[in-house]
């Protein structure tokens, strides 16, 4: 799908690229024993180490390795043995140390790829350029004084993620498509729980636009983004507002931005010129990180199954639309229930109802499918008595509806409500001497040539049974007698 | 013999026997420090109190037979080392009320085996310095005088100065001091006493004050080289908490003193007959060289090709680190402050006021050579000269089994004397800065005195993770100079 801006000058496209900083899950710290936690009153989660305390040195937490490794395989990403840290100086209140350790010229993991699906059904690869670890810095807090600021530095250490991507991403739709991805893959591997809103998955969003097959411009670097959303509406604003300024004689300055929500505009931050000198060099406190490859490969083999190879093999094993199986595999959970519930049964009937009715109720009811009112055994326990005929599809509506409100099994339902479907077909054949007695004059239409009216005569008889006939016996009596 | 002049050796010895007392031994030694230190300054902060009632503990232990292998000895701490509930400053005004809630791991490993510690010696500020000028409690005296120069006042040498000066006077039996590029072996020669910087990664950094990390380094100064050994004994271990610490046994360095030489293999480094090299040191080298010799030891010419960029090397490195190092120093979270109206202003009057000018400048060449543009040519450039100081070593150390060298070029210097050219105060870390670059152990060991009567130090250069050898050679070296010199000031007779 190509998205383009049209200027007074032409055409122009966009070019995006996202440095993704994702919490690494972990009991505690990148380089100290304090709970990496979120939440806790301020300054409790917070090691001596943390709070750069003369003579404390870090020691790498050996599970937020395993976490990154583990994300490199998920993104198909090499990973490189040997990797290190590095210092990153500058100077500000809520960085203890006076620098923070990331990892800037040597990796843990290399070049990836994403695919991602589009609203239309396009496929597209996005690639990766690296992952690295580094520390979280604290939080200043501006708000509490009016004349002092406060520091609160429990997610200071706090083992992150960057993960920087190619600039593949032409489009905001792309872009949100992409985040969505990767938090879903993240997610599946527990390595970060993408929670946007607590800051535990945030993107700096690198934005130029250009002509059709020029080279790249200059880009800006909208920092801190903290929603998909608002990705999506800065790559818009930001885009258009280059476009502006090259299409107006001016240059657009490398520089960072702020992507202001309330005014859906970015505004400088600070340019080129201001930009901190960082003076990178390796820690001197940190040995190079060297990985065995066994352990990579013992890593690989308890990955569990990712959202992709989940997909395909739904739309393998359980034949269903590839659309179906994207939607059922967007969480672990949902794909889990999914599995559970079409264990044995109707594949496709499980689909339809897990995407369907289920998805509608939870929708409704404002829940996850984490506490599903209903579980996966008992919509199981309903298709059974679909499959064996107790029941007919628009009476499973009904106790669909009651499982929902009760929580009752729907074997209980049906017992309760007397919703068993008939299959008596003489009750079944009274029914329909009755409905066509009463209806003369449209058996003759029906004979006459109104083939429409077989509908008619069904409606009729399911709604003199209450529902409860069976449709197939029903369609097969009417079929005899007309 | 006063107490304050056995070696720990033989305090040990004394101790067991019931010679005399832990509470003795230590006594004589907080009164030595309360007599002379208001004039040596080799104490930042003495902890007299603690120590005696320490004492008492090992009294008690000594008559329980639960003796620990320093049990009641009186050792000095580099005030660069954390202990718990001690200020701790490194010499600096930034952390002149600092009082570290943790200790560091070297000091715990010498309080678990039963060390009484009397107090926190001097040092240049943050360990930088070679002369401990740069305190920002004061110059340290050192103990030794010229011949007819009473008056002149001498430096110890530094960083570790204060440790120097207050083992030579007999203001502790031994005591702990770093080494980042000779800051103990260049005081110990400076002092006549015996300094040993062990390999990188032998002694644990956590809880040490850091200066350059990728360089810096405990070890033990004493009156002798079995000294060093006992407390390189305690001191040494792998640490967790340092990820630069390595895992390896510590083997019995007190079994290497006297060991026999036949047949070792001792090179003798060109280069470092360098210009500057005083007669009186030439001469002492040459003497070393014919003790070795005669000792059985095969002495063999080598190059260290590269030792005449490793000051200028150290420079870039050393200052670099020191730059990120210091940065924690901003007065927010423990610490001086000075307040200003806005977070920059907060840090540079905190730091303007709280650094001393020697740190300042370091912190600002270690900027500089980090710097975008500047990085390539001189940070990128030391590391890769580095690496090949380091394989000038590897190579020497395939055909020889340690180095014998002059520690410094000169004996001690006058206050004053070199303190205005901070290029020529460098110079004295000439030959020492090499086996710091390559993170080799070495040891000075006093051999005689100079033409004006001050005290001369060889310096012993091994293999990683060999300090046995240096141990074994610096024994022989030690027992053929028969050292039995003591300075001018000092805690016998003082009273």
């Amino acid at each position: 799908m190509s998205y383009t801006i049209e200027g007074k000058t032409g055409t122009w496209e966009i070019v995006v690229g996202l440095e993704v900083h994702a919490q690494i899950i972990s009991h505690s710290k990148l380089f100290s024993g304090a709970s990496a936690s979120y939440g806790g009153e301020p300054n409790t989660h917070v090691s001596l180490v943390d709070a750069g305390f003369p003579g404390m040195l870090p020691v790498l937490n050996r599970e937020c390795v395993a976490q990154a490794v583990r994300t490199g395989l998920g993104l198909r990403a090499r990973i490189n043995l040997e990797s290190r840290f590095d210092r990153k100086n500058y100077f500000y209140a809520d960085l203890p140390t006076g620098y923070q350790i990331s990892q800037f010229t040597h990796p843990i993991v290399g070049e990836g790829t994403v695919e991602i699906e589009l609203a239309d059904g396009t496929v597209r690869h996005i690639g990766i350029t690296r992952l690295h670890i580094e520390q979280d810095a604290g939080k200043s807090m501006h708000d509490q004084d009016p004349a002092r600021s406060f520091i609160d530095l429990n997610r200071a250490g706090v083992a992150l993620m960057e993960i920087v991507s190619e600039p593949d991403i032409r489009n905001p739709e792309e872009a949100g498509a992409y985040l969505r991805k990767l938090r879903q893959i993240l997610r599946y591997l527990g390595t970060c729980d993408g929670n946007m809103e607590e800051g535990s998955m945030r993107a700096d969003v690198n934005v130029s636009v250009r002509k059709a097959g020029e080279p790249f411009r200059t880009r800006c670097e909208i920092k801190n983004v903290n929603s998909i959303r608002y990705v999506m509406h800065a790559i818009e604003v930001e885009a258009a507002r280059q476009v502006e300024v090259w299409e107006d004689g001016g240059e657009v300055d490398q520089e960072t931005r702020l992507f202001d929500p309330a005014r859906n505009e970015t505004r400088s931050l600070r340019s080129k010129e201001d930009a901190h000198d960082y003076r990178y060099f390796p820690d001197p406190d940190l040995l190079p990180l060297v990985v065995e490859q066994e352990w990579v490969d013992e890593l690989e083999r308890a990955l569990p199954e990712l959202p992709d190879d989940k997909r395909d093999r739904f739309i393998r094993q359980y034949g269903i639309p590839r659309y179906d199986a994207s939607v059922l595999v967007a969480e672990q959970a949902i794909a889990d229930y999914y599995e559970e519930v079409a264990k044995g049964r109707d594949a496709r009937l499980a689909a339809n109802w897990v995407t369907g009715d289920l998805f509608g109720a939870l929708n409704r009811t404002g829940r996850t499918i984490q506490d599903s009112p209903i579980s996966a055994q008992a919509l199981g326990g309903m298709l059974d008595l679909m499959a064996d005929k107790t029941i007919n599809g628009k009476i499973a509506k009904e106790v669909f509806e009651d499982m929902l409100e009760t929580g009752d099994s729907a074997a209980d339902i049906v017992e309760r409500k007397g919703l068993k479907q008939v299959t008596d077909t003489g009750a079944i054949d009274a029914a329909v001497a009755d409905v066509l007695a009463r209806n003369a004059d449209k058996v003759e239409e029906y004979r006459g040539g109104k083939d429409r009216l077989f509908g008619f005569f069904v409606g009729q008889v399911m709604k003199a049974m209450a529902g409860k006939a069976n449709p197939a016996i029903v369609n097969e009596a009417l079929k005899k007698v007309l | 013999m006063s107490l304050t002049e056995l070696t720990i050796a033989d305090a040990a010895a004394g101790l067991r026997k019931r010679a005399f007392s832990a509470m003795e031994l230590v006594r004589a030694h907080t009164d030595a420090i309360e007599a002379l230190n208001p004039r040596l300054n080799a104490y930042i902060t003495p902890t007299s109190d603690a120590a005696l009632e320490a004492a008492a503990h090992a009294d008690a232990a000594l008559a329980r037979d639960e003796a620990k292998p320093l049990t009641g000895i009186p050792l000095g701490i580099k005030d660069l080392f954390c202990t718990t509930g001690v200020r701790t400053t490194a010499a600096s005004n930034i952390l002149k009320n600092f009082v570290p809630p943790y200790e560091s791991t070297v000091t715990a490993n010498l309080l678990r085996d039963g060390a009484v510690f009397v107090g926190k010696t001097n040092l240049d500020e943050f360990a930088m310095g070679s002369a401990n000028i740069t305190s920002a409690f004061g110059p340290v005296e050192n103990p030794w005088k010229r011949k007819g120069e009473a008056d002149t006042v001498l430096v110890p040498g530094g960083s570790s100065g204060g440790s120097a000066a207050a083992v030579a006077a007999g203001l502790a039996m031994g005591a702990t001091g770093t080494d980042t590029g000779g800051s103990i072996r260049q005081p110990a020669a400076y002092c006549g006493i015996v300094g040993l910087k062990p390999t990188y990664g032998r002694c644990s950094r956590f809880g040490t004050i850091a200066y350059a990390s990728s360089l810096d380094q405990a070890g033990p100064m004493a009156r002798s080289v079995r000294d060093c050994a006992i407390m390189l004994q305690s001191m040494a271990g792998f640490d967790p908490r340092d990820s630069t610490s390595v895992d390896r046994d510590v083997p019995d360095y007190s079994a290497a003193i006297g060991r026999s030489l036949k047949g070792l293999k001792v090179g003798i480094p060109r280069e470092y007959r360098a210009e500057g090299l005083s007669a009186e040191i030439g001469a002492a080298w040459q003497q070393g060289i014919e003790w070795l010799r005669a000792a059985g030891c095969e002495i063999v010419d080598v190059s260290l090709p590269h030792t005449k960029y490793g000051l200028a090397t150290y420079y870039i490195v050393a200052p670099a680190e020191c730059s990120s190092n210091l940065a924690r120093y901003d007065g927010l979270r423990f610490g001086e402050r000075v307040e200003g109206q806005t977070l920059d202003a907060m840090y540079e009057a905190t730091r303007r006021a709280g650094f001393g000018p020697e740190v300042r400048r370091r912190i600002m060449m270690g900027t500089y050579v980090l710097s975008a543009g500047y990085y390539d040519a001189y940070y990128l450039k030391a590391q890769k000269v580095r690496t090949l100081i380091r394989r000038d070593f590897t190579e020497c150390f395939q055909k020889v089994d340690v180095l014998l060298t002059p520690t410094a070029p000169t004996p001690a210097f006058a206050q004053g004397e070199q303190s205005d050219d901070p290029v020529q105060m460098y110079l004295n870390d000439i030959f020492t800065v090499p086996a710091s670059m390559a993170g080799m152990p070495a040891m000075s060991v006093p051999v005689g005195l100079g033409a004006t009567g001050l005290p001369l130090g060889l310096q012993l250069i091994g293999r990683p993770f060999d300090e046995e050898t240096l141990l074994a050679a610096g024994s022989a070296l030690e027992s053929a100079a028969g050292f039995t010199h003591r300075p001018a000031i000092r805690a016998e007779g003082a009273k």
